[in-house]
């Protein structure tokens, strides 16, 4: 299941987020690499420098959009300016799907800034999955929804998260972009299997795959995306594509971000697993 | 902000109860942490703030309901006072680094984020100084001229650039009645400080430590004390643009100012220039030159664009 519907039809391999302190290296050296993912966010601008080195990037690479303030899990409606600037950067970018979290961020027009986690029920699971097909269909590409990590679980939850974004991608016919860093990170601070989790989503929903590092603390992990991936996380991505097939992978890597090479040397890591699999195919 | 303490929704049946519960829950995020950085113990009506978190919030094995809800208070401040760190490194010298974290604090909590971005963390910090200069006396006035001198930073960096005219535009319209807008990125500053030599003085100390701290395990104490002073009060006009998409400042002369400050509120530009020059001593000469020399510079800068259509 290399591509399908979530994706676009796209077979886009291995990818890495597009960040601030590698803008030199990629203009520069114009490294090999699949795909990169950008916080739609940071360009949904004016103007300046930012769309500047877009253009320039989108001159030479793919691009897919990944954003951190759609909120599908609010309670009020998308804001149509918000809406508006998206859709211009899909025009431009041209990508050929988008991503953003299920969780929630801000209300009453006053933003957290934060991916904050929904209350597991079916009353937000419809109203989350209207506002992705309401985004979906003004942006017109498809959209994919992430699991995010969390920290905290509410008392109004009726079911698991697996089975709410699941209940939520049925709902909004949308595709799902599974991050096992996340899934992993939840199940320590929240008490469950992480394989429990990868086992029950719909896995052809499944558009796209993150990876990350996370911190450990005493009593908590965080989703910090400032470390290599850690062995779990790599055993949890071979168990995921072998379930959901060879799918667009991109690491994060957000703080503390190491030279343009070690990120990506740390991505192409997944292509192991990924031959492994198309080995094991072969074989059977 | 809405300060009413929120009841605590135990269910998220309806699209009104997850807004409550997303209401109680933003509203606890937003609450300032306390002095160790902590979630205050107490609620907005007076209860213990570990029973409001039971309410909504599961505990487990490790972590209260308490403990899991101040998480996200945490990352809520850590992150939005980091943002506001990077966007007011000059207002920071200004003020010291303790003050200028109270003042941080007490805006924040007073106007959080309305913008689904960062960037615009600081858009009413202006008003907010003006409003109540408590947070930075006895330096206020010196404050607001540095707010504002970063604040037309971000601006310039990725607000819009409009298509600039060209001579085309300009061939049929006679000085009488020709109108110029300026392009947004464009902020023009009547300042009471040379603050736009003090962030430079800044720029050049901070960069000098990080390349101390590069060069050794720890920066030298000597480094990490040494202070710019801070500018005498001196009127200076400040336009603050961007160019080939880097960012720049330039000084202005009081008439060059006062010229661009007429066009942008859609005056003429004749009538801006007459205005501007109105009690010079200069010989009519010397004022045409003055002006065609300027106006050649900010076309070249591509600081004109259409004007906006009055509605």
């Amino acid at each position: 299941m290399p591509a399908n519907a979530f994706n676009n039809y796209t077979d886009y391999g291995i990818g890495i987020g597009l960040r601030v302190p590698h803008y030199r290296h990629i203009l520069e050296k114009k490294p090999v690499v699949d795909w990169f993912e950008i916080i739609s966010e940071n360009f949904m601008c004016d103007g300046g420098r930012p769309l500047e080195v877009l253009d320039q990037i989108l001159e030479q690479y793919r691009v897919v959009q990944h954003g951190v303030s759609m909120y599908f899990g609010n309670a009020d409606k998308p804001d149509r300016e918000h809406l508006k600037r998206l859709k211009a950067l899909v025009k431009r970018t041209q990508t050929p799907w988008l991503s953003d979290h299920l969780c929630w961020g801000s209300v009453d027009g006053r933003y957290t800034h934060d991916l904050l986690p929904m209350p597991y029920t079916f009353a937000a699971a419809k109203v989350t999955a209207e506002k992705i097909r309401l985004v979906r269909d003004f942006v017109e590409v498809p959209v994919c929804v992430e699991n995010v990590s969390s920290y905290a679980e509410f008392h109004a939850s009726e079911m698991t998260e697996w089975e709410f974004l699941s209940e939520v991608a049925e709902l909004a016919d949308c595709g799902i972009l599974l991050d096992v860093n996340n899934i992993y990170v939840s199940s320590k601070n929240h008490g469950f299997d992480p394989y429990d989790y990868l086992n029950n989503v719909p896995h052809h929903r499944v558009g796209q795959i993150h990876i990350a590092g996370h911190s450990k603390f005493k009593k908590y992990i965080l989703d910090t995306h400032d470390h290599p991936v850690l062995d779990p996380v790599w055993k949890m991505y071979a168990h995921a594509i072998k379930l959901c097939g060879k799918t667009a992978t991109l690491l994060e890597w957000d703080d503390r971000i190491p030279s343009f090479d070690e990120v990506h040397n740390e991505a192409l890591k997944a292509n192991k697993f990924v031959h492994e699999l198309e080995t094991a195919k072969v074989s059977a | 902000m809405n300060s009413k303490p929120r009841k605590s929704p135990r269910n998220a049946r309806s699209r009104a109860q997850l807004r409550e519960l997303q209401r109680l829950m933003s509203s606890a995020l937003f609450r300032p942490l306390t002095a160790g950085s902590g979630m205050q113990k107490r609620w907005m009506d007076g209860r213990k703030m570990s029973e409001v978190a039971a309410q909504f919030i599961k505990p487990n094995d490790r972590l209260t309901s308490f403990e899991r809800l101040e998480i996200y208070n945490r990352q809520y401040w850590f992150r939005i006072l980091d943002c506001f760190y990077d966007d007011y490194p000059g207002l920071r010298a200004v003020l010291g680094g303790r003050k200028f974290e109270k003042l941080a604090k007490a805006y924040l909590a007073q106007f959080p984020s309305a913008s689904f971005t960062l960037r615009n963390l600081g858009g009413r910090l202006e008003k907010f100084l003006r409003e109540d200069s408590s947070w930075t006396a006895p330096r206020s006035e010196l404050a607001l001229d540095m707010a504002r001198f970063e604040w037309a930073q971000i601006v310039a960096f990725d607000g819009a650039a409009l298509p600039p005219v060209t001579p085309d535009d300009l061939l049929d319209s006679p000085p009488g009645k020709l109108r110029l807008g300026l392009q947004p990125h464009l902020t023009l500053l009547a300042l009471d400080f040379p603050v736009d030599d003090f962030s430079i003085a800044i720029k050049k100390r901070d960069a000098l430590r990080a390349e101390a701290s590069n060069a050794m395990d720890a920066a030298p104490k000597a480094a990490r004390l040494k202070k710019v002073s801070l500018p005498k009060r001196e009127k200076v006009f400040v336009a603050v643009h961007r160019c080939d998409n880097t960012l720049y400042y330039k000084r202005l002369a009081a008439e060059a100012f006062e010229i661009l400050t007429a066009i942008r509120a859609g005056k003429t530009v004749r009538r801006a220039c007459e205005n501007a020059f109105r009690s010079s001593r200069k010989t009519a000469p010397e004022i045409g030159a003055q002006i065609q020399d300027w106006f050649q510079n900010w076309s070249s800068l591509g600081w004109f664009c259409k004007p906006r259509k009055r509605p």
